[in-house]
């Protein structure tokens, strides 16, 4: 039997939590903050490889965006300089800004493409920016043991 | 045709990771309990006021002493030196030593109150993931997880290790603060003087501390050997000129034996930022040329200016702990403690420790 859901919702009533996977660093270009876009063996046969590749390419972009060295993070930081760092107390940076955004993109991942497949990211700054945790849900209806038996077939409304 | 509309869930009700909004207790569960932030249950040696809002390591060191001394020397100075000075020179001396002044104690107090990029514990999912990749003989007796990993970093290879306390793999210099039991990023030192770790998300405040300081310093100290000089014209005798303003002397001795300190402390750092490397990675030798033409800090920028611009004027990473945030009402032990609940992980010894940890697990997922 299939492991479908067709929203969060249904993922809430009807999942048990099977397993957790979890991307980890990818540290190649120093202390940047990015994810390895190595597809992980358990997904395998839950979600394309392009679409989480997509996910994941696009969470180190945003990332990238935030740890950006050039003129806007010059002068925010000379400003706070200048201000004694008061400055940081008032206003939001554009790290937190984007962060923000971050946390949209993946609550729309997450509604669109992930909970249909059974599964849910957890933003990485909930966990210390360590990992991307993705967590696999059964169906706890479902009589079949294992997640090997689905298949990712579209869902999306019609 | 089934309607599929996507609605919002709250993740909480999964059961699966913590929140940064307030929890909103489930229907029908009549609970008078007080909502516990997340600072509350912080496993770190810190000390946090103001319901979250300022940290401090739990050993704080000299920091009543540093403000101390920083306060009676600028108060003695403003009381005793200023009036003369403003007689006989000029008013701006008053007002840059204000200024100074006050840049001094605001930086100090942003170094000590700010969490200096402390990296919160894994949690035991986490911990028994990494466990798993790297023990794949999959024998049933209990083998510690290697010690390190490497990885390369711009072509060079850096050593990862792996910390028992936080049970994760150290993020590249990364280190773990023995007196705050926390993993620091970009861990630069622990100051006694400012009671907290300098790190990746502080450094910038402590640099303009000590530098400001230094201005500070060197500023009272001229002001003061002016003061006592024109002083010792007007009466015709340095000892006079002393018994007129004693508090004087007591402000050239604080200088005098602060100055060479704090001035070696801004050079040094100095050439820590200008060369993108931590006092820790100095002291400990890890990027010095002696092991190597190959090894070199494979952080630098390979330029004195940008360097200055990345680790003074880069963009400030928000704090990862989210001290303020609200522990969900049911889970709330589990995930922020997990060192402590875990049975003996972090004993060494242990050899059903692998067991434990896949029991463990099991009713974390439960």
């Amino acid at each position: 039997m299939a492991t479908e859901f067709h929203n969060l919702q249904e993922l809430r009533h009807s999942a048990s939590l099977a397993t957790k996977v979890f991307i980890q660093r990818d540290y190649s270009d120093g202390t940047i903050c990015k994810f390895q876009t190595k597809f992980p063996a358990e997904l395998d046969s839950r979600i394309e490889r392009s679409l989480f590749e997509e996910t994941v390419k696009t969470l180190n972009c945003y990332y990238a965006e935030a740890e950006k060295i050039g003129g806007q993070s010059y002068l925010e930081g000379c400003l706070a300089c200048a201000t004694a760092y008061i400055i940081f107390l008032c206003m939001e940076t554009r790290y937190e800004k984007i962060l923000k955004k971050i946390s949209m993109f993946i609550q729309e991942q997450n509604e669109k493409i992930y909970a249909p497949r059974g599964l849910l990211l957890t933003d990485p700054i909930e966990r210390g920016m360590r990992v991307i945790e993705i967590s696999i849900f059964e169906d706890s209806g479902s009589t079949s043991s294992s997640s090997s038996g689905s298949s990712p077939s579209s869902s999306t409304a019609q | 045709m089934k309607n599929c509309e996507y609605q919002q869930i709250d993740p909480r009700a999964l059961g699966t990771s913590n929140t940064r909004t307030p929890t909103t207790l489930p229907c029908g569960r009549k609970n008078s309990q007080r909502l516990r932030r997340k600072w509350e249950v912080f496993p770190g040696n810190n000390r946090f006021y103001c319901d979250g809002r300022i940290m401090l390591a739990s050993q704080c060191g000299v920091l009543p002493v540093t403000i101390g001394l920083i306060f009676i020397t600028s108060g003695l100075f403003f009381t005793f030196d200023c009036p003369f000075l403003v007689d006989h020179l000029t008013v701006f001396i008053p007002v840059i030593g204000g200024v100074l002044f006050v840049f001094v104690v605001v930086t100090l107090l942003q170094t000590s109150f700010t969490d200096p990029g402390i990296l919160p514990r894994a949690l035991p999912d986490e911990a028994v993931d990494i466990e798993r990749q790297i023990d794949n003989s999959g024998s049933s007796t209990y083998r510690p997880p290697p010690r390190t990993k490497e990885i390369l970093i711009n072509d060079q290879v850096v050593k990862l290790k792996y910390c028992f306390t936080c049970k994760m793999f150290r993020p590249p210099r990364t280190s773990h603060c023995s007196l705050c039991d926390n993993c620091v990023e970009r861990f630069d030192h622990h100051c006694p003087w400012v009671g907290n770790c300098v790190g990746k998300r502080n450094y910038r405040f402590f640099y303009a501390f000590i530098v400001s300081l230094s201005f500070l310093t060197s500023f009272i100290f001229g002001c003061v050997i002016t003061h006592l000089t024109l002083r010792s014209q007007i009466v015709n005798g340095i000892i006079q000129a002393i018994q007129q303003s004693p508090a004087s002397v007591v402000e050239v001795v604080i200088c005098f034996f602060s100055i060479w300190s704090i001035l070696g402390l801004s050079g040094f750092h100095t050439y820590l930022v200008a060369s993108n490397l931590t006092t820790n990675e100095d002291i400990k030798g890890s990027w010095s040329s002696k092991r190597g033409e190959e090894s070199g800090n494979p952080y630098t920028h390979n330029s004195i200016f940008t360097n200055c611009c990345v680790v003074l004027c880069g963009p400030l990473p928000p704090s990862l702990i989210d001290r303020r945030g609200f522990l969900p009402p049911d889970d709330a032990p589990q995930a922020v403690t997990s060192d402590t609940e875990l049975p003996p992980f972090i004993a060494k010894n242990d050899t059903n420790m692998e067991e434990n940890c896949q029991e463990f697990a099991n009713s974390c997922t439960a």
